[in-house]
């Protein structure tokens, strides 16, 4: 783990092999995170999320020789929102502090509630949310600690198209400036965030083109239904 | 109301039972023989069931406090978990009662080897039932603690009770309705006194009616015990 990397260097890195059991999933594999949105696409069982859980520092069940290099504090989004059921908005937001034993800072909770459209709904329970503003309370737990490097592992997978949508925009304003590595298995969802595209199938990483220009882009953007087909049929021949 | 509706059935079947088989009163007693022994003893009854209810009830603290810390200590120590989770498991197979003469045997007659029976009967499943409940937290939350480099200590407190609260009520709804059977066994073995004596002594004099009444007595106790245990879990799993 190193910390405190400069800005021109990349915020983090992955490089090495991982087996499940005595299969290789992928071996001799590099990625590095620069500033932006990184997206990583393919078929399921490629080891997307193992080479983010890695970063995370997150136990996998597979075999890693390697090197990761990533700060001490992450910010971590996943499929599943993670929220205590017994505590409200509010402690859910800062249960990252109390779990270091530090003071839980209440006022940037509030805050970042606030940020998220959650104002008002600090005391509810998860159980008193809807899936989205449920997301909305990880995507503020994820950000209380300020952290340069973002990891998503398909956070918006179980959300309805609208707030699908409503939260892609929503995290990518909060996470500006930050190297995002984000997990899909959707390509749309890829070349509408992503400023950078990998593929990684078959054991290898490949990078697809992206869409130029700032995030997020539209379907209506030129280019972007040229891309998503070449996309498409990457990943279906991976498959 | 349902309660009510519910021993007033109970009384009715019973002597239903009496009547339409004619059993002599010193094997069944109708119900309302029961009533009027347990009138007629209602004093020494109601002695009795305060030596048996305090029996029951330090039992009861005592047997939850071991338990519960055994399953905290437990769920903090991999040895720890290790070397005594195998012998949890084990002893739930043992018929603890079976222990009652010894432990009278090295207790004495008194207050000490009821509640050590009850405790017994108590601890092994609250802290097998409370441990399983710290230990099943989802993978997914212990990736918040991983996520904040948590100490143990800090994870149990935050994320595993929490989770395990749940298991914990049901452990002493079960722990409450056990704590009584601890007491009587106890007090069957060797006593002076207590609802179990009672019984012994009505029915060695052939007085099934008192036996009965204090079998009723000891039925409401274990009722009101596992009432408030089931709204004390309530309150907790809420």
């Amino acid at each position: 783990m190193t910390d405190g990397v400069s800005p021109a260097l990349p915020c983090a890195r992955i490089e090495g092999s991982v087996w499940f059991g005595a299969a290789p999933v992928f071996e001799g594999l590099r990625l590095d995170l620069e500033p932006g949105w990184t997206c990583l696409i393919g078929p399921s069982g490629a080891g997307k999320s193992t080479v983010l859980r890695l970063l995370a520092g997150l136990p996998t069940g597979a075999r890693f020789i390697g090197e990761v290099g990533a700060p001490a504090r992450v910010a971590y989004l996943a499929q599943q929102d993670m929220l205590q059921p017994r505590f409200s908005a509010l402690t859910n937001v800062t249960i990252g502090q109390r779990l270091r034993g530090e003071q839980a800072d209440h006022a940037r909770a509030a805050t970042l509630l606030r940020a998220v459209g959650l104002e008002g709904m600090e005391n509810r329970r998860p159980a008193e949310l809807s899936g989205g503003q449920r997301q909305r309370v990880a995507l503020a737990r994820a950000l209380i600690d300020d952290a340069r490097l973002a990891l998503l592992d398909e956070p918006f997978s179980a959300l309805d198209a609208a707030n699908r949508q409503r939260m892609q925009d929503l995290a990518h304003d909060t996470l500006t400036g930050r190297s995002v590595l984000l997990v899909t298995h959707d390509p749309f969802e890829a070349l509408r965030l992503g400023t950078r595209i990998f593929l990684l199938a078959g054991g290898r990483l490949e990078e697809l083109p992206a869409m130029p220009g700032p995030p997020p882009h539209g379907p209506q953007t030129v280019g972007f239904g040229a891309r998503y087909d070449h996309l498409m049929a990457r990943l279906m021949g991976a498959a | 109301m349902r309660t009510v509706a519910a021993i007033l059935l109970f009384g009715a079947v019973w002597q239903a039972v009496v009547m339409l088989t004619g059993v002599p009163p010193y094997i069944l007693p109708p119900p309302l023989l029961v009533l009027l022994a347990g009138w007629a003893n209602a004093g020494v009854l109601l002695a009795n069931a305060m030596v048996t209810a305090e029996e029951v009830l330090l039992g009861l603290f005592l047997g939850t406090a071991f338990g519960v810390s055994t399953a905290v200590a437990m769920a903090l120590s991999d040895r720890l978990r290790g070397l005594v989770r195998p012998a949890l498991v084990v002893s739930q197979a043992v018929p603890v009662f079976a222990l009652a003469p010894v432990l009278t045997l090295w207790l004495g007659y008194g207050l000490a080897a009821k509640i050590a029976m009850t405790v017994l009967i108590v601890f092994f499943p609250l802290a097998s039932v409370f441990l399983d409940g710290l230990m099943a937290t989802p993978q997914s939350t212990l990736d918040l603690a991983r996520l904040a480099s948590a100490t143990r200590w800090r994870t149990l407190l935050w994320l595993r009770l929490p989770h395990a609260l749940p298991a914990l009520a049901s452990g002493l709804a079960i722990a409450a309705v056990y704590a009584p059977i601890g007491a009587v066994i106890g007090e069957w073995v060797g006593a002076s006194q207590g609802l179990g004596y009672v019984m012994l002594m009505a029915n060695a004099r052939s007085h099934a009616d008192l036996m009965f009444a204090a079998l009723l007595v000891l039925v409401a106790l274990t009722l009101g015990l596992h009432r408030t245990a089931q709204s004390l879990s309530n309150w907790m799993a809420r």
